[in-house]
């Protein structure tokens, strides 16, 4: 990686990280976290920030396919790295399975864990197509909602994983 | 055209629901703006301490700091979110009061300045003996933490309805109880948020708020601006469940920041700062008596409560009330005697958490009666039945019931959970509970006195008559009123949902509303907002009258076509009539507005739990302990309620639903923890333990029948009512299948084994 230091001698990283499909070529801080720079540098607001730590999930993005928090990546790490953001799923004006049937469902309250909790669920439907509804309640087990007691959310993933299963919430 | 109405009682898809689901949508953290500077408040490490001096001239000096404030640069004037106490300063001035109190404030160029700023700013401090129990701080001789209030009495309240003692002196069976609850935190998933841009006079503030109109409110008067001159605009909001009512450090600041600067200063909390700045569930002492005849009747209750405020007032006056007031609204007895103190404690400051005041209280309640129900060999779900309000009644505090089905949830959840089956028929280690609860639809006062319409709401045809806006000061934090608000209005015009849009929660653009508490804008919102739409209505019908050359009472109109009731062959299209209108006239507006008629008694907090409509549950779950470990395993919970006139079907189910789980994490692991210095041991979302997808049970949630007569097409509140009744409901089934109760929130797995370990070492004595 190519580096250039600052008159402080604080050491700058000149970076490509493959986006959605697209290339980016910036230059960062050894510190700088892949969040940031997918907000900050990129404006890719899609992928929130909750608590910078790992706990909640709302900055999940994939990379090399699998799900990551965004917050505990260096965007160092991701040099040269395939990430996909939740603005990534969507083909043009058709939304990903995952994003209709979260809208379906109702699975969506005030939308700020969605993002992180929709690209957990892809990772987990590229990976394993049809699965449980335990397997899916472990995939987003690190995406906390504090809006839906996950409950509409997991028949989302569910209805996106198999057609057959549930067309509506089940309550009366 | 069967059906009685054409887009309420639809569960159609959320109107934000795409932009949510793209990433597209705006939070205030994902706002930039030109020359945008960022800001942070600097808090302080102590608990209760003296300011001796603050220097702030190192980081003055730090290139790319671009303004350092403290108290000397700030309006010296108190606020806070409740008129009767104000005792907040934006910055303290000579005292810090607990771990996370304002003293300073830094704008700069980036965040990493910012930090770096905030570490070079001294304070010398000489620290106070502080307090952290509210028992600890009402007696004599305790650190005094606002000099106004002696023995740190924040607010004391002694009702007396009716006359308890004579009622229990002729009860069958008297028993007294005592219950603890504990301090929890909202945890919205968004942290809190504010862009102050101060220029030529006025303020514009975005932020993640529940309530653009009190921010505006109290923002326009602690800088001495007109309300008209103070913009406050809500984006999208990633939830707040009370947290994010009152204006915080980070618009006060912030504001003074950006005057002082001439720039826009970004301000924010990290997830720590967020458990600091708190305002979440007060943890409250419980003492509950109730007196009841040899049938289970119940004669008398007298609640005697203490609760920690931490050290500041915040929305606090009214969760004291409110902790008294709900308790009597499920049952009905006409005795009832309520003492509450509030207390300052040197810790972060309580404010209104979901189901305000009453969760707790609740909890208390309802784990008592079950008591009593043994006492008397009853089954507590029959007790309850007893027991409860029915429709067109009034409580002894003087708050009057329209529409009441409780005794219709409790039958209709005694039936799906299967409860004559199981209750006390299950294996050991296996139980099942019942409590119910009930919540307001909307205080029927607002925060602070004011003769203001508590909702209002316009709509504009656009000129073609392709689609509508509704402008609506209401707030949508995820609940999804921007959605039902959408429904209603539609519904209100004739036209359909899939042509309106919505312009909200922007004090600027739309009118004026009190915005997202109190479970108040699906009735109160709604019904300014059916009032609009009947405006526009009535428009649209003159003018299709005009054009076909009818008389006006023979039209209707009904999801976009205006057509004659005895002829439906005659028509015209909504849009095409609206064209003409415009043609015609110009705008075709309709305006709303809605006050709730004058509620309640004449003594002292009478307003406090008064509403123009109160919705009813009822809540059975099943459980499974681990013997070993005390381990609570939520099988299943069925919530049943009355919540009158549905507007969208899911998204009112996704209401129980989220409120269910928010009860759920109190109930068996939600606690936010102090060292003894007052610092929080578990300010993060991985100690502080939301519960996760693994953790939820299967939840069956069902209504009853219910219209309410007060209310837009008979709706009524459900966003915070399946929060009320969870804990105790847990509780009961922790009994029924262990015979342990445990006195203290949460339920967690220790107190559970330790309640067992005492149990066996009691019955291993006794035997």
């Amino acid at each position: 990686m190519q580096a250039i230091a600052d008159k402080d001698g604080v050491k700058r990283y000149l970076v490509t990280l493959h986006i959605n499909g697209d290339s980016y070529t910036r230059v960062v801080k050894a510190n700088t976290l892949l969040v940031n720079f997918l907000r900050d540098d990129l404006d890719l607001t899609g992928t929130k920030k909750g608590c910078e730590l790992g706990d909640c999930g709302s900055c999940t993005v994939l990379l090399d396919g699998k799900a990551v928090d965004s917050c505990l990546i260096l965007a160092v790490e991701a040099d040269g790295r395939e990430i996909t953001t939740i603005e990534g799923l969507a083909r043009n004006e058709k939304l990903d399975r995952l994003q209709a049937e979260m809208i379906n469902h109702a699975g969506v309250q005030c939308g700020y864990c969605t993002p992180g909790m929709i690209m957990s669920a892809k990772a987990l439907l590229t990976r394993n197509p049809h699965p449980t509804e335990r397997e899916v309640r472990q995939a987003i087990a690190g995406n906390l909602c504090r809006c839906t007691g996950y409950v509409n959310i997991v028949k989302a993933i569910l209805a996106a994983a198999n057609e057959e299963v549930g067309e509506g919430s089940g309550d009366e | 055209m069967s059906e009685k109405y054409a887009v309420i009682g639809k569960s159609v898809p959320k109107i934000d629901g795409r932009v949510k689901v793209t990433g597209q949508a705006k939070y205030t953290g994902d706002l930039k703006f030109p020359n945008m500077l960022v800001g942070k408040i600097l808090t302080s490490p102590h608990a209760h301490a003296r300011i001796l001096s603050i220097d702030t001239s190192q980081a003055e000096k730090l290139p790319g700091v671009k303004a350092v404030i403290t108290h000397r640069d700030v309006p010296a004037l108190k606020y806070g979110i409740s008129p009767a106490r104000w005792d907040e300063n934006i910055f303290c001035i000579d005292r810090v009061r607990f771990v996370g109190d304002k003293v300073a404030a830094v704008a700069a160029i980036d965040e990493e300045t910012v930090y770096k700023a905030l570490k070079l700013i001294k304070v010398e401090y000489e620290v106070l003996p502080a307090v952290f129990d509210p028992v600890a701080a009402m007696q004599e001789g305790a650190p005094q933490i606002h000099d106004e209030y002696p023995r740190n009495i924040n607010t004391e309240i002694h009702q007396n309805f009716g006359d308890v003692e004579k009622a229990f002196a002729a009860a069958h069976h008297v028993r007294t109880d005592q219950f603890t609850g504990q301090r929890t935190y909202q945890s919205p998933i968004e942290p809190h948020s504010a862009i102050s841009i101060w220029e030529d006079g006025k303020l514009t503030v975005y932020t993640s708020t529940q309530s653009p109109h009190y921010f505006q409110y109290y923002i326009a008067r602690e800088f001495g601006l007109k309300m008209g001159d103070v913009r406050v605009v809500k984006p999208f909001v990633g939830g707040g469940f009370g947290g994010k009512l009152e204006p915080t450090g980070l618009e006060f600041a912030g504001a003074v920041l950006s005057r002082l600067t001439g720039r826009p200063v970004k301000m924010f909390y990290d997830r720590h700062e967020m458990f600091a700045h708190n305002r979440g569930r007060h943890r409250q002492i419980m003492k509950i008596t109730t007196g009841v005849d040899k049938d289970g009747k119940i004669l008398g209750v007298h609640a005697d409560f203490i609760m920690d405020g931490g050290a500041y007032t915040s929305l606090g006056i009214a969760t004291a009330y409110y902790a008294g007031a709900m308790l009597p609204l499920t049952y009905e007895f006409e005795n009832y005697k309520f003492d509450m103190y509030r207390v300052y404690t040197n810790l972060p400051a309580c404010g209104a958490q979901r189901g305000h005041g009453a969760p707790q209280p609740r909890y208390a309640f309802e784990c008592h009666l079950d008591m009593l129900a043994e006492d008397l060999g009853m089954d507590p779900l029959e007790l309850r039945l007893r027991n409860a309000r029915r429709p067109d009644t009034v409580t002894p505090n003087e708050f009057k019931i329209n529409s009441c089905e409780l005794k219709a949830c409790i039958e209709k959840v005694r039936e799906i959970s299967g409860w004559d089956k199981k209750k006390g028929k299950l294996p050991h280690g296996r139980g099942i509970g019942i409590a119910v609860g009930s919540f307001v639809s909307g205080a029927g006062y607002p925060i602070y006195r004011t003769n203001l319409p508590h909702s209002a709401a316009m709509i504009k045809v656009h000129e073609d008559g392709s689609a509508a806006t509704l402008y609506t000061g209401a707030v949508d934090i995820g609940q999804g009123t921007d959605t039902v608000l959408c429904q209603m209005a539609a519904e209100a015009m004739g036209y359909t949902y899939e042509h309106m849009k919505i312009v909200a929660a922007d004090t600027e653009t739309t009118p004026h509303d009190f915005g997202a508490y109190s479970s108040r804008q699906t009735l109160m919102s709604g019904a300014a907002v059916k009032q609009a739409g009947e405006e526009v209505k009535r428009q649209i019908l003159e003018t299709a009258a005009a054009m076909l050359d009818i008389d006006v009472s023979t039209l209707d109109c009904r999801e976009g076509v205006v057509f004659c009731q005895s002829n439906p062959e005659i028509q015209k299209t909504f849009a095409e009539v609206a064209r003409e209108f415009f043609v015609r006239k110009g705008p075709l507006v309709g305006r709303g507005s809605y006050a709730p008629p004058k509620l309640g008694g004449k003594f002292k907090g009478a307003a406090v739990g008064t509403s123009p409509a109160y919705s009813f549950a009822a809540q059975v779950s099943e459980v499974a302990i681990d013997e070993e470990t005390g381990e609570i395993d939520v099988k299943a919970v069925w919530d049943v309620h009355d919540c009158g006139t549905v507007i969208n079907p899911a998204l009112l189910h996704a209401q129980v639903h989220g409120a269910l789980f928010m009860g759920m994490g109190e109930a068996v692991w939600e606690e936010v923890v102090f060292d003894e210095q007052g610092r929080i041991k578990n300010a993060n979302l991985s100690e502080y333990r939301l519960p996760t997808a693994l953790d939820m049970p299967e939840i069956t949630s069902q209504l009853v029948e219910s219209c309410e007569p007060d209310a837009p097409w008979g709706v009524k509140e459900v966003g915070e009512g399946a929060t009320i009744p969870t804990m105790g409901c847990y509780s009961n089934a922790i009994y029924d299948a262990m015979g342990v109760r445990v006195y203290s929130l949460p339920l967690s797995y220790e107190k559970v084994w330790r309640a067992l370990k005492e149990k066996r070492e009691k019955e291993a004595g006794g035997g």
